[in-house]
């Protein structure tokens, strides 16, 4: 394949991709919305489920956005340093979210800062976001796509706490966002928590935890005990699904940390909802490709 | 149960006997509303081009796609509900302003807006939240679009909708508010959770 060919064939691969993760959730989302589903006994929390499951079904036949906010989309990039088109990247992915949004089609999402004006083309200045991290001696690139929903992005904040504040501080500034602003993000919520020494840091790799598949640990034993013991006190508040009540909060808690420094501990908040758009494709040196996020995806 | 269903122009005795965590369902007129046309029309001042009396609204900014055949006519593909508590600020001088009675939305409102559905005999409702298909296979016929110039998701889309629902009442006419009582109660709830689990971080070296 020449130059042009492969930019086409990646940018057509990309576009699919982000438009399919938009109608249908990952496997591990769906695993975990029926567990929690099959626990409800209140007619209320039932309700709410019957709606969810109605409308996951209705997207796939119909072939639609299951939510209408499809997000600012995000990408986040682990590329190999080998990857041949490592520099066709960020263009085609460009190029990706303006032909999703009319294929898919996805809705208009990105508001210029000042201007006020949508772009109606869901890209802008530095839209779509895209994040990066380069594997040394590697040939292949990860992709995980991710749909920014303005619901689950509003109980987002991040904070620097002095060390005397401790863990403690940290637990209590995530619980009262959950509590308030978590409610009205379409609860069962995924949590994303980073741990670091200075905000940008601690906001970035919450975000990062909400791209781990549910039910996987954080790396430190403390860590995954920590991330186990505010699944279950938030599971215990009993938010249910829509936040109408109901027998869970939270589809899980994952948590990114970061060396801080001495004098800090800065922690940030990321929520996802329950309709949890992300997706992770790889492409190899010779852009054969495979979805690892949807199990028998066919784009 | 029967199915209680609201019937636009919507009268104040139709709402009266709704009570926080009943579930009702619509028929006829259904105005997108958010953030951009509450901030136009109240802080702006510039006139809405719906008259909004007796019907409802809806905070949703939806993915509309324009019919190839029909230029100017809109086929809705997915409209949910969007965070209502983001049009607090201005949603109690926008039922005063408009005499709109029903509200759809998702997540709680506060105290302002649960004021002026008690004063105006109005009622907050929300639509299970991201279930956006769902919602879009009750919509009869997208009749016309105003503002599109605010963009797709704030533009005001007139809608007529038939048995749209499951509506959950959030805000009622007597003011009871729904999820503000879930939130106290939560509120208790975490005292404990969270006094539990700061016995067990105590990191520091």
């Amino acid at each position: 394949m020449d130059l042009n060919t492969q930019r086409e064939h990646f940018i057509d691969v990309m576009a699919k991709f982000t438009g399919y993760a938009g109608k249908h959730l990952p496997d591990d989302v769906i695993a975990k919305l029926e567990e929690l589903r099959s626990q409800e006994d209140t007619p209320m929390a039932k309700l709410v489920y019957d709606a969810m499951f109605d409308d996951l079904k209705m997207a796939h036949e119909l072939n639609r956005p299951a939510c209408q906010d499809t997000g600012v989309i995000q990408y986040f990039v682990q590329v190999g340093s080998k990857f041949p088109m490592i520099d066709e990247i960020e263009s085609c992915l460009v190029e990706a979210v303006k032909k999703a949004t009319i294929e898919s089609p996805l809705r208009h999402n990105c508001v210029e800062i000042f201007d006020e004006k949508n772009t109606g083309n869901n890209v802008g200045t530095r839209i779509p976001w895209i994040d990066w991290e380069v594997v040394p001696h590697n040939d292949e690139v990860k992709i995980y796509m991710y749909m920014a929903g303005g619901g689950c992005s509003l109980p987002g904040t991040a904070k620097v706490l002095m060390p005397l504040e401790g863990y403690d501080g940290a637990v209590k500034f995530i619980f009262d966002q959950i509590t308030s602003y978590g409610i009205n993000a379409c609860p069962p919520l995924l949590v994303g928590i980073g741990i670091a020494g200075s905000v940008e840091v601690a906001a970035k790799l919450s975000k990062k935890a909400l791209l781990r598949p549910i039910g996987t640990h954080n790396s430190n034993t403390r860590g995954a005990e920590l991330e186990a013991m505010i699944e279950k006190g938030l599971n215990d508040i009993e938010i249910g699904p829509g936040g109408l009540t109901g027998k869970n909060s939270v589809m899980g808690v994952n948590i990114e940390q970061a060396g801080r420094h001495p004098a800090t501990i800065a922690v940030g908040l990321s929520t996802g909802c329950w309709a949890h758009r992300r997706a992770l494709i790889k492409f190899d040196s010779s852009l054969e490709y495979e979805i690892i996020s949807h199990k028998g995806a066919v784009l | 149960m029967s199915k209680k269903i609201l019937t636009t122009p919507i009268k104040n005795e139709d709402l009266e006997s709704l009570t926080i965590g009943d579930v009702v369902f619509l028929n006829g007129y259904l105005v997108t509303s958010r953030d951009d046309v509450h901030h136009r029309h109240i802080t702006q001042g510039k006139e809405l081009p719906v008259d909004l009396a007796g019907k409802a609204i809806f905070h949703a900014g939806p993915i509309m796609q324009e019919k190839k055949d029909e230029p100017g006519k809109y086929e809705v593909i997915s409209i949910g509900p969007t965070t209502s508590m983001r049009m607090e600020k201005l949603q109690k001088e926008f039922i005063e302003a408009t005499g709109l009675k029903l509200v759809v939305g998702k997540g709680g409102m506060g105290p302002k807006t649960a004021e002026a559905c008690q004063a105006n005999k109005t009622v907050h409702t929300v639509f299970p939240g991201g279930c956006a298909v769902l919602a879009a296979s009750r919509v009869e016929e997208v009749e016309s679009v105003e503002w599109l110039d605010l963009g797709m998701p704030e533009a005001m889309w007139v809608m007529r909708v038939k048995e749209f629902g499951p509506l959950i009442v959030s805000i009622d006419t007597k003011g009871n508010n729904l999820f503000e009582k879930n939130k106290a109660m939560f509120n208790e709830k975490k005292e404990t959770v969270v006094a539990e689990i700061i016995k067990h971080v105590d990191y520091l070296d």
